[in-house]
């Protein structure tokens, strides 16, 4: 297990290296940030300044260098715009991001899971015909338009739930978070449940998929055959063998998560990384950018190994196999 | 000698959108205490159906839709799945074809043993576990406190194949439903699997019906043999008596394709044509088609014949055969 932890360490040391030369290069090729941020009645020498501050006037391989070798010191450049580390900014905008999609994530599972298992159980029940078709809503409205919709609805002509903000935010651990105020969560439900009606439809379909799969599985039938009660078989025989897929790919999907989290803040005005992002984009804030990009790779890398570690958890057989490698 | 199980004029048919497939059509036969009962037939034949539907494990669109199945005197066909549940695993166990396929394969062998105890019996873990780690010693598998920690993909097929007897044993059940448990196996493993269940039917004094469509298997198993074919017993009668003097022509043409000593270099007897369409049965008897003896009286169903203490369904015993 140790060895394997080391060996894909080292292959996520390679991957966030790559992906630092794509990153870097692709941004730093598209416009230019200095017209951006000088003021418009500046004259040339000003321009001149402002790209020698910025350090643009040196060739790119050697602000890649500069920028590596900042990087390997945990300093990914400063903001173009505020001045700020870029490292710094984001970090600031992560919890909410994070809660954000910890709390789709939560409502993926609590409401997608059961939801499958109900449909793969009783297939040809009229309800789980609704859950189907609605799941194939959820796969195919866009998340902007749902955003949307959502606001028109809960906050526009019900006037149950706040649109925009964090709400009130308490501190636990040091880390501010809405979901310790009463406030925080009212407004942290609609954005969650918008980025999460994705990731409900694709659990109620791996759930059902592999519920329909497994009760046709001849273990199945030699449990019953055993005389175990139908609890029993469902949720120990039946759910052990299928929240193996469930958690890999809800697991891999959470990168995605906190990735479409940007048009779920956008909509929602919602203070997170994805907000900053975009208006980092709009601003050409290029150490911002590389930054989030860099930051989001390091997410991925990180999900894949813990999903790797709870599949061989959850899996007996793969586990084996980790011993002989 | 008291029967446990006596099933009389079963028929479990599957209601299909292409049809009525009547994978058991009228089985009658008993099962006496220690007794061990081959039951033999080519797939198809409703050999497995009937032992599923003995533990009322049919699944849609099957049921049972005549006959009696009476367990120890009482009736259990269409009993409440609550009767059913408890007679389970517990009065009456079955060993399945596929060792690999019928351990789940996510929970160690320990819960899977154990869990058979407990579903039907409150007695505390450690005596659930004590009981498990006995019956893996019982069915020859050593150091069993090891395996009970295992996965069964830590196990050979045979090992696999022994904790599923040994689980069938664990509540000391009346009867045991064996549905071609040495079929996934190689020869080898077949006789110790064979040898294994023999022995404890014997010390325990529990009744088995052993499914096979291999006769070899049965011959040196069984002390009687019921031989079925597109879902009705053809013959039935003891093992010496059916091997020896076999009198259905189905049961001649089976005997003859088993290999043996005596015919070696020879090419082996093969039965005329395919098994027939459950959906398309012939009128009348099911194997004319493919018989050597069939005359116009095959178009009428046979009635079942009592010929001394054998059973029969053929208006044309092979008694030239017995006299070879």
């Amino acid at each position: 297990m140790t060895v394997f932890v080391i060996r894909r360490l080292m292959q996520a040391f390679l991957v966030v290296f790559l992906m630092s030369v794509i990153v870097f290069f692709g941004v730093n090729i598209v416009g230019d940030p200095v017209y951006m941020l000088v003021s418009p009645d500046a004259d040339q020498a000003d321009i001149e300044a402002a790209i020698r501050r910025l350090g643009l006037d040196r060739p790119i391989w050697e602000q890649y260098f500069l920028f590596l070798k900042g990087a390997a010191q945990g300093n990914l450049g400063d903001s173009f715009v505020f001045g700020e580390p870029a490292l710094k900014l984001i970090l600031h905008h992560m919890p909410a991001t994070l809660e954000l999609a910890f709390s789709a994530l939560f409502l993926a599972i609590v409401i997608g899971i059961p939801l499958g298992l109900f449909s793969g159980l009783y297939p040809d029940n009229p309800v789980s015909k609704g859950i189907m078709a609605g799941s194939i809503l959820g796969f195919s409205l866009p998340t902007f338009w749902v955003g949307l919709m959502l606001i028109l609805l809960f906050a526009v002509e019900l006037g149950w739930l706040p649109s925009t903000g964090r709400g009130d935010t308490a501190s636990v651990f040091g880390i501010q978070t809405s979901l310790a105020t009463w406030d925080g969560i009212r407004h942290i439900f609609l954005p969650a449940l918008n980025l999460s009606l994705l990731k409900i439809s694709l659990a109620i379909r791996l759930t059902r998929a592999g519920v329909r799969e497994a009760m046709s599985q001849d273990y199945v039938k030699y449990a019953r055959a055993k005389g175990i009660s139908t609890g029993r078989i469902i949720f120990v025989h039946v759910m052990k063998n299928i929240m193996i897929p469930v958690v890999t790919v809800m697991g891999l999907e959470f990168g995605s998560l906190i990735g479409f989290s940007v048009v779920t803040e956008t909509i929602f005005a919602w203070p997170g990384m994805g907000k900053l992002l975009i208006d980092a984009i709009l601003q050409l804030d290029r150490p911002v950018v590389v930054a989030y990009l860099m930051i989001m790779v390091l997410f991925f890398v990180l999900i894949n190994l813990v999903v790797d570690i709870l599949y061989s958890i959850l899996d007996p057989r793969v586990r084996l196999q980790d011993q002989g490698a | 000698m008291t029967a446990v199980l006596e099933v009389s004029g079963l028929k479990t048919h599957f209601f299909t959108h292409a049809g009525v497939v009547k994978a058991v059509d009228g089985v009658d036969f008993t099962v006496s205490k220690g007794e061990v009962m081959g039951l033999v037939g080519e797939s198809g034949s409703g050999k497995s159906i009937t032992g599923f539907s003995i533990l009322g494990l049919i699944d849609q669109p099957g049921r049972i839709v005549e006959g009696a199945i009476r367990f120890n005197g009482e009736d259990i066909a269409n009993a409440p799945e609550a009767k059913l549940k408890a007679i389970r695993g517990n009065k009456i166990s079955m060993i399945f074809q596929d060792p690999m396929m019928t351990l789940n394969p996510v929970l160690r062998i320990d819960t899977q043993m154990m869990e058979a105890i407990l579903a039907h019996e409150a007695v505390p873990k450690k005596e659930a576990w004590e009981r498990s780690r006995d019956a893996l010693g019982l069915v020859g598998i050593p150091s069993p406190e090891e395996r009970l920690r295992a996965y069964p993909h830590q196990l050979s097929g045979g090992m696999r194949q022994r904790v599923s007897i040994a689980i069938a044993f664990l509540n000391k059940p009346d009867l045991i439903i064996a549905d071609e448990p040495t079929t996934a196996l190689d020869v080898t493993i077949q006789a110790q699997i064979i040898y294994e269940a023999q022995k404890l039917t014997r010390q325990t004094g529990t009744a088995m019906i052993w499914i096979t469509h291999d006769l070899a298997v049965v011959a040196g198993l069984a002390d009687r043999i019921s031989v079925m074919y597109a879902g009705r017993i053809v013959e039935q009668g003891q093992t010496d008596d059916v091997i020896d003097r076999p009198l259905h022509p189905y049961t001649v043409g089976l005997l003859g394709s088993v290999p043996t000593a005596n015919n070696r270099g020879e090419r082996l007897f093969q039965i005329e044509g395919m098994t027939p369409n459950m959906l398309a049965l012939p009128e009348g008897c099911a194997f004319a088609p493919r018989c050597g003896s069939a005359s116009a009286a095959c178009k009428v169903p046979p009635p079942v014949e009592h010929i001394a203490d054998r059973e029969l369904r053929c208006y044309h015993p092979q008694a030239q055969v017995a006299a070879q």
